[in-house]
């Protein structure tokens, strides 16, 4: 492993460059593997037919965590890798994925991440993942993360999912079908500036009666930099389904956000809220009588709402 | 020491209105002021005034003989100004915690001393310490969070507008003991906008801003006979 991968690793999980990770885990570094560990519960397999891995979760697993980042150090890569979880019915585990893109040269990286996610029945995973470009090259930075869930009944995923500088261009797609009394929850957090572009797509179908899907993006569009936020859910059974896009813009930011709700059956409760807005101005003048200037005011703003 | 020196402030909205006519006030050391009056007096404008929210079209702000009136909003807040807003301010991510945090100025302020500035304004500190300033808190909720923010600044000159507004459940008491407690800690001056007959009654001075003009100044017990008919305050919101 690299030094480079060392401190992407820093960055975007809770990697100690002494101690490394502790429980299972696989270290991907340039499309190639920097390292894997399996635990008593939790095996990590190579796929045969593609770039990527299997990562097993038995039954009744609790309380363990998985680490499986992925580090694009050099610019001129061009990684693409599908990752598939199983987890076992009664699971509940945390995957702590993420992504650095490095690039010290004038041409392009991009890392493109194929997450699929199966959850068996009362399962319960939290995923998190973070995503930075770092480097001083000009050649872009480029992370396409693709994630797809399915959730039998009683099932429960919750995504966190962060972008927090550097990264130029990204395209996220979130797919998922949601089963009985099952429930979906995504939290992304976008921080974009320069001329960089954003966009996130959701589309889950809520199929199970009672089930549930909560998508809510926080995001800062900064300098020249554009956003989209796409979301559409379809309930159609009794179900809930709400999103949520809530964006500061700054600067010639733009920020535009598109819902679609479609209810396919009378008990679809389906809601989406957009608010999109540069910092109020009372806010600053309020954190300003506390004795901070307005650029701290404003950082101190932003560095709460990505919080 | 705060003084006020011929503060006008006149607004273009196509009438020329003059909010604040040739406002002349000293608010020495140590001193517990209250400004009252009627409905669109001028009484925000001038607290606003004094925080530097608002710039004035005429006249000069001396803080302790100098002269503040270019000063900016966070400069004045720097000097020694504290200022409560008649509304607070919501925050989406940032915590109660957070605000108190940077209203004190110390990264390093313990849970202790939070809990303190949240029981002082009738907050129980395990519900609210962690608890974002957002949409989620009523408007008296956030209204004693805007109170434990100043007490925690401990200030020289302390200014509230409107405190009273929008705290309804907690007693009165309370609010009064604040008030008390914060000119014992900070040993500062506190300038009040206020109606409430019982903040009236613990002033040292009552201040009247009528029409934009300073129309009376002076002890409370001077001023305070005149402002009442009765047992109610000419300026008072139903007391009774």
């Amino acid at each position: 492993m690299n030094d480079i991968t060392k401190q992407l690793l820093s960055l975007i999980s809770d990697f100690d460059p002494e101690t490394g990770f502790t429980g299972a885990f696989n270290i991907r570094e340039d499309t190639g593997c920097a390292g894997r560990q399996n635990s008593q519960n939790i095996e990590i397999s190579s796929k045969s037919d593609k770039p990527g891995i299997d990562i097993r979760v038995k039954p009744g697993t609790k309380g363990e965590t998985v680490y499986i980042p992925a580090c694009v150090t050099h610019s001129k890569v061009d990684d693409l890798v599908y990752n598939d979880f199983y987890i076992g019915a009664g699971a509940d585990v945390v995957v702590v994925a993420g992504c650095g893109v490095h690039t010290d040269g004038e041409e392009s990286s991009q890392h493109n991440g194929i997450h699929r996610f199966y959850l068996e029945p009362g399962a319960r995973v939290l995923y998190r993942e973070k995503h930075i470009g770092t480097g001083e090259g000009s050649g872009q930075r480029i992370i396409n993360p693709q994630t797809y869930v399915e959730l039998q009944e009683d099932s429960y995923l919750e995504m966190d999912t962060t972008q927090i500088k550097g990264v130029d261009s990204t395209q996220r797609l979130t797919t998922g079908v949601v089963g009985p009394r099952a429930r979906l929850v995504v939290r992304e957090k976008l921080m974009t500036h320069g001329e960089q572009y954003a966009e996130t797509n959701f589309e889950v179908d809520l199929n199970g009666e009672d089930s549930g899907a909560d998508l809510i993006s926080r995001s800062v569009a900064k300098g020249h930099s554009k956003q989209l936020f796409r979301s559409r859910i379809n309930g159609n059974v009794r179900c809930t389904g709400h999103s949520a896009c809530d964006a500061i813009i700054m600067d010639e930011g733009t920020v535009s956000a598109i819902p679609e709700l479609t209810a396919n059956d009378l008990d679809a409760a389906l809601i989406h809220e957009a608010a999109i807005g540069k910092i109020a101005g009372e806010q600053l003048t309020k954190l300003m009588t506390l004795g901070l200037t307005a650029e701290e005011a404003e950082a101190k703003i932003i560095e709460g709402f990505l919080k | 020491m705060l003084q006020l020196q011929h503060i006008s402030l006149q607004v273009e909205d196509g009438a020329n209105r003059e909010i604040l006519k040739d406002v002349n006030l000293t608010v020495d050391d140590g001193r517990f002021v209250v400004i009252t009056g009627p409905n669109g007096g001028g009484k925000s404008t001038l607290a606003k005034v004094i925080a530097g929210i608002l710039a004035p079209t005429e006249g000069r702000i001396l803080l302790d003989g100098r002269d503040i009136t270019q000063a900016s909003i966070t400069e004045r807040a720097k000097m020694g100004i504290g200022f409560a807003f008649q509304q607070p301010v919501r925050f989406k991510g940032l915590t109660v915690r957070d605000l108190i945090t940077l209203a004190a100025g110390s990264e390093t302020l313990s849970d202790c001393d939070i809990g303190r500035y949240l029981r002082s304004v009738g907050l129980c500190p395990r519900d609210y310490i962690d608890r974002e300033a957002n949409a989620s808190l009523s408007g008296g909720e956030m209204k004693r969070i805007e109170i434990a923010m100043v007490l925690a600044r401990k200030t020289p000159l302390t200014i509230f507008d409107e405190p009273e507004a929008g705290i309804d459940l907690w007693s009165f008491g309370n609010l009064i003991d604040v008030f008390a407690d914060l000119r014992r800690e900070t040993e500062g001056s506190v300038l009040i906008i206020s109606h409430q007959e019982r903040i009236l009654n613990i002033a040292d001075e009552i201040v009247v801003l009528s029409g934009g003009s300073l129309t009376m100044h002076g002890p409370k017990d001077e001023i305070l006979p005149g402002l009442l008919r009765g047992d109610r305050c000419a300026f008072c919101r139903g007391e009774e």
